[in-house]
């Protein structure tokens, strides 16, 4: 009886601090953060979403001659485009425009030699710092998995490549820092990077116009690869592990009933 | 003769004889698994039991097959993940059963927790199952803990130092405490380590005591739905084969929800931000839990007040360890001797808005507490509802569950489980012409 008064008397407290807070605290929130991507249309996503092999090929394109510059890909190694349709010797051909330091050889030296298929790909600085050095102070982050980094991740990529403005309008009372790009989509809504697509910034191969939006939907469809590469084995297996899991339900079911018709 | 040659009462050839007259396994497994009477009227809610011991030992398999790829260093954790998830055959099907299969297990550990709650399974004979129960419960909240850190993801990074700092809050030690948990001054390479360790370790721990309660289990019997005890050899039924038949089906329906999560959604529970690798120099705009964590996360930051000598960060830590360690007592808190809630009126009430307050905290906990509940609605902040949630929460087990055991009339119980399993209609006959007093 004893506890339980004073439990009462506890709980009657914070419950009491609890309803003199309400009401109280009404802090107003920052207001203004940065803009919701739109949901674009991607092969991908659902059920039996695939990957849209031509574009993620574009894509890696757009990677290679504009994003890579500044980019980083470090989960991905130049064997993995295998899975994009292309053979060992167009892979060892991409491969080999890099240098990448190996070593110690016998001499106990390093030495640089061209890229192999087993190498990642190479990254455009060597460290942190100097990426930092030569943008302006800004580390551009590696691009593995920024597709599932963010929340809506595709959508949120797309929005980015295609969202640069060049000045911020005049509502949003925006102070532009030094070298920096108003992106309304960007957490802050000003982003270190400087627009990098423009109109035919790449020249694709296969004839496809390179405007800003064609070259970002590619280069958003590669990054979605080099997120989940595994994504098409996945689902396609999935089909089958749950129609199966399915149907032994169903069995399973038919068993329990059956056992249990004894006892009624 | 002596003990160890007595006839065993087991059927089978002559090696699995000889096996049990030396130790007796096979009589164990027929006793408990085969002949063992449980009631003849449990519901689906009864699966669970049988879907989480599935849950844990996938876990472990998963577990041990990662552990052989994954390299706990803070310079190597986040790659050698990754290198599970691309170059490990099917790495990316072991990772995310894994991952997921942390959020199912709680999703299972949860309903059965709140299934014993309705049905009063922690009431006498069953106070000590229910006890390592909630161990249970504790041991996988601090195994789901260590996991999320080893990624070394930015929610890994900083979800373990808020996690770690909390206990900074105990007065004169509180320090000492964190650096000696840290093994550092920092969250850093020493602490990926132990966590890594103790992650390894806890699951074992986690089925030594799984095993206790099931032996609990088997000693004071199951509850069931009526949750008036079984009357004789009519009111059960042989575990085998008709729970294991109803188990196997609850169970392989929830593997099929699991392979859908798993093969089409494997992201879905998760953090984006922990596909950042972790960085001690960006704290992260919001730094939000594991989904399971968010009514104790609710709970931890409604404490946002002095209370007395108590200072708002010690008294969050131990509101929010005391709503885990509340359960311990919930045998002695309700004072009712009627176990299921289906004979009680107004606790039936009050469960499912205990259920719905959790619901409603872990809403709170993954939302900014100084954000507007609804666009539009000024004044109502997400803190508000932590505060209501909060109290509602230590009301319900401090004040109401004693208070209901004294004031609450119960419905009159049914005679025996038979009767209200074959008897016709919902109302049970026997007891409308013969009132029942409490049981």
């Amino acid at each position: 009886m004893d506890i339980a008064k004073k439990f009462s008397r506890a709980a009657a407290v914070m419950a009491l601090a609890g309803m003199a807070l309400i009401g109280v605290n009404t802090n107003a929130i920052a207001a203004g953060d940065a803009k919701k991507p739109e949901a674009q249309d991607w092969d991908f996503t659902g059920l039996t979403g695939r990957f849209d092999i031509a574009s993620i090929q574009r894509g890696l394109q757009v990677y290679i001659e504009v994003c890579s510059s500044c980019h980083s890909l470090d989960q991905v190694a130049y064997r993995n485009l295998l899975d994009l349709g292309f053979n060992v010797d167009e892979v060892k051909a991409i491969a080999e425009q890099y240098e990448v330091t190996d070593g110690p050889d016998e001499n106990g030296d390093m030495f640089d030699r061209s890229a192999r298929p087993s190498d990642r790909f190479v990254a455009p600085f060597p460290n942190e710092q100097a990426a930092r050095a030569s943008n302006n102070g800004a580390f551009p982050p590696d691009l593995s998995l920024t597709a599932k980094a963010h929340p809506g991740g595709p959508d949120y990529i797309y929005a980015i490549l295609t969202g640069f403005e060049d000045e911020p309008p005049e509502e949003d009372h925006i102070e532009m820092g030094e070298g920096m790009s108003y992106n309304p989509y960007f957490a802050g809504k000003q982003i270190a990077m400087a627009q990098p697509l423009f109109e035919d910034s790449v020249e694709y191969s296969d004839g496809t116009k390179a405007t800003v939006e064609q070259m970002s939907k590619d280069v958003t469809n590669f990054l979605q690869w080099t997120a989940e590469p595994e994504m098409e084995d996945r689902k396609r297996i999935g089909w089958k592990v749950v129609l199966f899991l399915l149907v032994l339900s169903a069995l399973l079911y038919a068993a329990k009933r059956q056992t249990w018709a004894k006892l009624h | 003769m002596s003990a160890h040659t007595q006839p065993s009462g087991i059927s089978g050839n002559g090696l699995v004889k000889w096996i049990d007259s030396r130790l007796p396994v096979f009589t164990y497994l027929q006793k408990e698994y085969g002949e063992f009477p449980a009631p003849r009227n449990f519901n689906y809610w009864w699966n669970f039991g049988a879907i989480l011991t599935f849950m844990l030992v996938l876990m472990i398999f998963t577990g041990i097959f990662l552990a052989m790829q994954y390299t706990p260093h803070v310079d190597m954790a986040f790659n050698s993940v990754e290198r599970i998830m691309r170059d490990v055959n099917y790495g990316w099907l072991l990772r995310y059963m894994h991952a997921n299969g942390a959020t199912f297990f709680f999703i299972a550990v949860y309903i059965h927790i709140f299934r014993g709650l309705y049905y009063g399974s922690y009431k006498n004979p069953r106070e000590l199952l229910w006890i390592f129960g909630v161990v249970i419960l504790v041991l996988m909240m601090a195994s789901a803990f260590t996991g999320y850190v080893l990624p070394w993801g930015q929610m890994s990074f900083w979800g373990a130092t808020v996690i770690t700092n909390l206990f900074s809050a105990v007065p004169l030690i509180g320090d000492a405490i964190v650096t000696w948990l840290w093994g550092g001054f920092a969250v850093d390479n020493p602490t990926l380590n132990r966590f890594f360790s103790l992650h390894f370790l806890l699951p074992f721990v986690i089925f030594a005591v799984v095993a206790l309660h099931v032996i609990a289990l088997h000693i004071t019997g199951s509850n069931n739905p009526l949750g008036i005890d079984p009357k004789g050899p009519q009111d059960t039924i042989p575990f085998h084969p008709y729970y294991t038949a109803k188990d196997s089906f609850g169970l392989a329906i929830w593997i099929t929800l699991f392979a859908a999560v798993v093969f089409f959604a494997p992201n879905f529970f998760g953090e984006p931000e922990n596909y950042l690798r972790a960085n001690p120099l960006q704290t992260p705009a919001e730094i939000v839990p594991e989904w399971y964590f968010l009514p104790y996360f609710a709970i931890l930051r409604s404490v946002d007040f002095d209370l007395w000598f108590i200072d708002a960060k010690l008294g969050g830590v131990i509101a929010m360890f005391g709503s885990i360690l509340i359960l311990f007592i919930v045998p002695w808190l309700d004072r009712s001797k009627v176990r299921s809630a289906r004979f009680r009126p107004i606790y039936k009430w009050f469960f499912w808005i205990l259920l719905l307050d959790c619901i409603m905290l872990g809403f709170v906990g993954g939302h900014a507490p100084n954000a507007q509940v609804f666009e539009g609605v000024k004044g109502l902040l997400f803190i508000d509802l932590g505060h209501v949630g909060t109290a509602w929460y230590f009301f319900h087990f401090l004040i109401l569950l004693p208070v209901l055991g004294m004031i609450e009339k119960p419905k009159p119980l049914p005679t025996s489980i038979t009767e209200s399993v074959l008897g016709g209609g919902n109302a049970p006959t026997g007891a409308a012409a013969k009132p029942m007093e409490k049981a």
